[in-house]
């Protein structure tokens, strides 16, 4: 019982530290807190399900499909929202709000065309065959799922410490203005990084909706409870911050369902974000840099 | 009254109790706003005062006053938990930390045996009407704009405009920000209170994250110069669904596109006029 809840646990953590980390990704860069960000895991999850549903596509196939095409959908949203409040150096809760208004938008366009009853992968898609470890079971899916994310997790830290790409993302955390005086493409690197953002939380919504096999558009809300609660809980723009507090609340969550009680599953994140933001609002390392007001 | 009047006033009820309740939401809105912070709980807040109201007059068969006091005094120390945290840092963590107080609340809600879980709560008696809902606002609307004529509403101003200067000059920052976050949780803990005892039904659904945006649409639409803009964009984003009937289904959407317009092309909202200020000249 315990072993198997800590399998369920790493797995669900996985995927908040995946999710969690296209957030706070946003947010370290480009200096905004984008709630579309929500939105990305939706959709990530729609076009996977359509991809297969409708062109047959296996899912090895759909899913990076699904995430580049989602990538695509970020950069247009910070292209269209974001960009023209940068360039005016808005203050940051500007921009939290225009993406709050895009949320609603976005969310209710998607239910308003494919309405909200729950959706499923074909049987196809997903093969149900589950390996036995002892007492433990474990599907192929949530293989696909621990594996899928650690090569993602690895290829972004191996982009942000040995390339010269990483080195100007770097750079335009650290400071804009600078990085465009030594020779950064300011515009370039900030599309990119809404891209890889987008594809991160696409990529986190096609593997829960996989895990699950249930997709709706407002999945992506539920979801953004678990990622503010990472986000902070990691400290804001924190990426070593987020895997280790994605993976902390996938146990936790998987501890409290199985021996607390599982409706009180889903408020251990708000828990812990609030006693975090008593306690040490820094986040685990105390790394991010805080602001003040 | 006159008959027509009666007619009128019987068949768009709901419509003019609507108009009443989001104008204080409005407002709720507008106390945050104000001096320069974003709260997206007010939601959850109207949430709480409406659960709060509608359980004591429904299991304790409270008198309606006292539960309107409660109906104020639960989100109020729901947003001090919330608030005295989040408020030393930057505006970013209020605004998470109330998104997420407004999801974990909808959890709360539909889990609990207590608030009649997914269904919510029916049955709860017609307490509230015309006179005291307006009435409120009306009085909100008063003290605001006394407050926005005075050193405390120069104070408000000059944290939303610059905190840092603002600060400088002697505005005691941490207790305006919190007595604002306070006053929004009360004033949406009251409209709460006035949906339910007017509705007869409350779910958990009403106070998610749709109404916490759309909240945030009635001010940004109206701006936040003077208290009336808020009120004003609550009152055109209740009627205009209603008019054009094909913007209904798309209501959510429109709500949405609002805020997007607002803050990228009309940052002070359609009424963008400010109070003048007792002494002021010029």
């Amino acid at each position: 019982m315990l072993a198997q809840q800590l399998v369920n646990g790493i797995i669900s953590g996985a995927t908040y530290a995946l999710f969690a980390l296209g957030f706070t990704l946003m947010f370290g860069v480009l200096n905004v807190v984008n709630l579309t960000y929500g939105v990305y895991f939706s959709t990530g999850a729609l076009i996977a399900l359509y991809a297969t549903r409708h062109f047959g596509a296996p899912i090895l196939i759909a899913l990076p499909l699904a995430a580049i095409a989602t990538g695509l959908i970020a950069v247009v949203v910070d292209g269209l929202l974001l960009t023209p409040l940068r360039r005016k150096k808005a203050p940051e809760l500007a921009s939290l709000m225009v993406t709050l208004g895009a949320t609603l938008l976005l969310y209710s366009l998607m239910t308003a065309l494919i309405g909200t009853d729950i959706q499923r992968f074909p049987a196809a898609a997903i093969d149900p065959s589950a390996f036995e470890i002892g007492s433990v079971r474990i599907s192929r899916s949530q293989i696909l799922i621990v594996g899928t994310a650690f090569a993602m997790v690895a290829l972004l830290l191996a982009l942000m410490r040995g390339t010269r790409l990483g080195l100007a993302i770097r750079a335009l955390a650290e400071n804009p203005d600078v990085a465009r005086l030594m020779g950064v493409d300011v515009t370039l690197v900030t599309f990119f990084v809404s891209f890889v953002s987008g594809t991160l939380g696409a990529t986190a919504g096609i593997l829960i909706g996989l895990n699950y096999n249930a997709i709706q558009p407002y999945m992506g809300e539920a979801m953004m409870l678990k990622g503010f609660a990472v986000i902070i809980i990691g400290g804001l723009g924190d990426i070593r911050g987020a895997l280790i507090a994605g993976l902390i609340l996938g146990l936790l969550e998987g501890l409290t369902a199985g021996y607390v009680a599982s409706t009180l599953k889903d408020a251990v994140g708000f828990l812990l974000l609030v006693l975090t933001l008593w306690f040490r609002p820094v986040g685990l390392f105390g790394r991010a840099a805080i602001k003040r007001a | 009254m006159p008959e027509f009047l009666d007619d009128f006033l019987f068949s768009y009820q709901s419509l003019i109790y609507a108009l009443g309740i989001n104008g204080l939401l409005a407002l709720s809105m507008y106390v945050v706003l104000a001096i320069g912070q974003l709260s997206l709980g007010q939601a959850a807040f109207m949430g709480l005062g409406a659960y709060t109201s509608a359980l004591l007059t429904l299991k304790l068969g409270a008198p309606f006053p006292f539960v309107l006091i409660a109906s104020m005094a639960v989100p109020a120390l729901a947003a001090l938990i919330i608030g005295a945290p989040t408020l030393r840092l930057s505006g970013v963590y209020l605004a998470l930390a109330t998104i997420g107080l407004g999801e974990v609340l909808r959890i709360a809600f539909v889990n609990s045996e207590l608030t009649g879980g997914a269904l919510g709560l029916s049955g709860i008696p017609e307490r509230a009407g015309y006179a005291i809902i307006f009435g409120a606002l009306a009085l909100a609307l008063i003290a605001f704009v006394l407050v926005s004529r005075s050193r405390v509403g120069r104070a408000m101003e000059a944290m939303r405009e610059d905190e840092v200067a603002a600060g400088m000059l002697g505005v005691h920052l941490p207790r305006y920000r919190i007595s604002a976050l306070v006053v929004s949780a009360m004033l949406a803990g009251l409209a709460g209170a006035f949906n339910a005892h007017v509705s007869s039904f409350i779910s958990p659904n009403d106070y998610g994250f749709d109404a916490a945006v759309t909240i945030l649409s009635y001010a940004l639409l109206g701006g936040i110069g003077s208290p009336f803009g808020p009120v004003v964009g609550a009152l055109i984003l209740t009627l205009l669904p209603e008019v054009l009937r094909p913007l209904h289904d798309f209501r959510l959407v429109f709500n949405g596109l609002i805020i997007v317009v607002a803050v990228l092309f009309m940052p002070h909202g359609i009424l963008p006029w400010r109070i003048g200020r007792t002494g002021a000249r010029g």
